[in-house]
């Protein structure tokens, strides 16, 4: 398994509302060898303050060795970074962790709230470079109102899977929350969940998928500081006792293997 | 290599002694920032280390804090992790036939809840190949009992000291806390229990608090603080430590890069362990050693050794020499 550290270039950066931000890099070596669902450790600048380096899941790759973090600025290290400017260097480490593992023989169900979005581009991509056909499958993404969805759907339409929306406002899709129109529709038969967003919207869709008993992954999100299994500080309660680390054994988990808060 | 002809670079010579043990150079990882090395080894060159410490090992496996367990401060970090590792069985069949052939000095850092622990796990590692040295641990903020009771009370620290002492056929290293309010005495009663090695600084213990929700953002509620943030507290105290005693010091404490690691060599330091650094650089260390190196040839030093210590200090002036300020101003 590669992992490089990279001195990547910032070659763009979008805004799309208030606080969300795409940060396109030329990061060749780790956009080369990058999974879906595989994060990066990400130095936003090179002092001692902010010191740690802040975990970013991967957007998308490009073949021209581009890649693509969507992010929201929620505190010191995402605000540094939604001032980068195309030119400016960031330090990046990766690919790091276990990313999704798709089963190209199941209809896929790939399922995104908020900034859980993030990770799914690479991933519907994959998906339907893997398949030949992608027109079983759904895509079904939640945000708290149309302009956190909207500038990111087109990259997601290029695709052909069927995609439905809610917004808690009801200003795109469904008014309420994605597990509502998770419920309300036909899952395809035999199919597989894949699912990243806020920890109470994975609980409930790893609960539905169990009572269905279809397979779900999930992928978490945590504090770390090194991305590696170095400094143990990732660790999350796992279904058969003890800790499971995020960096490693996740940030992708079949929801099984995780404790669940009821 | 007195053989070779003028004009050829000669390599510096980075080798340091820690007692018995000769290291090729002054840089070891600190103990639980760097695993069981083999998490580093697509990203670093470990043959270049001149140490390794791992993960701190308990007599029975230890599952660690519930998250969260770290949180970052102001230039450094707070972790409570709790010490969670495999246990000294485990590690001896699953990490060290791994460590013991990468054929560079393995340090094993160990920690107890009792005098009873400490040498039960020092009797396990005897005689396996590979293992260099041992590191004691007295000094853990994060654990409930042992630990840093241990560290904390001079005659205790003597007494692990000498517990590990007794069953240990490598030499032995003990690692101090600076929660204490006078590191000196510890070091002294460290000495006299037969340390080969003293080690410090570990964790100063700290704590952050979430305003918005009231809470203390670390599960365990407080954590010991590493990074830059320490580095100055670790200079003065192995500044002070390496005065008082007569065996080597190694200094941690926030070094980040080599002039970082040629201050603690100044302050009397003979070796230095890299500890938060390798979570934000996975090759530090080994940019640590290529620094050093660099800085020997361009230094013109013949051996490493003579910069430890060598810490120039202002000239003691009479009294009546030094200026007075006006009292009547």
């Amino acid at each position: 398994m590669s992992q490089y550290q990279e001195k990547a270039t910032v070659t763009r950066v979008e805004q799309f509302s208030e606080k969300n931000y795409r940060l396109t890099l030329d990061c060749p070596r780790i956009a080369g060898c990058a999974q879906p669902g595989q994060f990066v450790m990400l130095r936003v600048g090179p002092g001692k303050d902010p010191l740690l380096r802040r975990p970013f899941s991967i957007h998308q790759t490009r073949a021209d060795g581009r890649l693509q973090l969507y992010f929201k600025v929620v505190g010191r290290g995402t605000d540094i970074l939604a001032q980068k400017r195309p030119g400016e260097t960031l330090s990046v480490f990766g690919p790091l962790g276990r990313g999704y593992r798709l089963d190209a023989t199941s209809p896929s169900v790939i399922v995104g709230g908020g900034l859980g979005i993030a990770p799914l581009l690479f991933l519907v991509k994959e998906n339907c470079r893997l398949k030949n056909d992608c027109s079983k499958d759904l895509l079904v993404l939640g945000a708290r109102e149309k302009i956190e969805l909207e500038p990111l759907l087109a990259d997601f339409q290029a695709f052909g899977l069927t995609i439905h929306t809610a917004t808690d406002d009801g200003s795109l899709g469904h008014r309420g929350f994605i597990i509502e129109l998770m419920q309300s529709l036909p899952l395809p038969a035999g199919c597989t969940v894949y699912c990243c967003g806020p920890e109470a919207m994975m609980a409930v869709v790893s609960s539905l998928c169990r009572s269905r008993a279809i397979p779900c992954q999930v992928s978490v999100e945590s504090v770390m500081a090194c991305g590696m299994g170095a400094c143990l500080g990732c660790s999350r309660p796992a279904a058969n006792g003890g800790y499971t680390h995020v960096c490693l054994n996740g940030p992708v988990y079949d929801a099984e293997e995780l404790l669940w808060e009821s | 290599m007195g053989e070779l002809s003028p004009g050829i670079n000669v390599l510096p010579d980075l080798r340091v002694n820690i007692g018995s043990l000769e290291l090729a150079n002054p840089v070891m990882t600190a103990s639980g920032t760097f695993g069981y090395a083999r998490e580093f080894e697509n990203l670093m060159n470990l043959h270049r280390l001149g140490a390794v410490i791992v993960k701190g090992i308990s007599l029975h496996p230890r599952a660690g804090n519930p998250p969260p367990r770290i949180v970052e401060t102001a230039c450094g970090m707070l972790n409570a992790i709790g010490l969670q590792n495999v246990g000294v069985d485990r590690f001896i069949t699953e990490k060290m036939p791994y460590l013991a052939a990468l054929h560079i000095p393995v340090i094993v850092n160990i920690l107890g809840d009792s005098l009873a622990e400490y040498e039960e796990i020092t009797a396990r590692l005897a005689g396996i190949a590979g293992v260099a040295g041992i590191e004691v641990n007295i000094s853990c903020p994060n654990v409930k009992k042992g630990g840093v009771a241990f560290g904390t009370d001079p005659a205790m620290a003597a007494a692990v000291t000498s517990a590990v002492k007794k069953k240990a056929d490598v030499p032995v290293m003990v690692k101090l806390s600076p929660n204490v309010s006078d590191i000196k005495v510890i070091a002294r009663a460290v000495e006299d229990g037969g340390a080969d090695s003293i080690s410090l600084i570990n964790t100063l213990i700290g704590m952050a608090i979430d305003l918005k929700t009231k809470q203390p953002v670390l599960a365990n509620v407080i954590g010991g603080l590493s990074g830059p943030a320490i580095k100055p507290v670790a200079l003065r105290l192995v500044y002070e430590v390496a005065k008082v005693v007569s065996i080597p010091v190694i200094g941690i404490g926030g070094i980040e890069s080599a002039e970082d690691a040629l201050e603690f060599m100044l302050a009397g330091a003979t070796a230095v362990q890299i500890g938060t650094a390798n979570f934000l650089n996975p090759r530090a260390s080994e940019d640590v050693v290529d620094g050093i190196a660099a800085y020997a040839v361009a230094e013109k030093l013949t051996s490493i050794r003579s910069l430890i210590g060598g810490l120039r200090l202002p000239a003691a002036r009479p009294q009546s020499l030094i200026p007075m300020k006006n009292p009547a101003k």
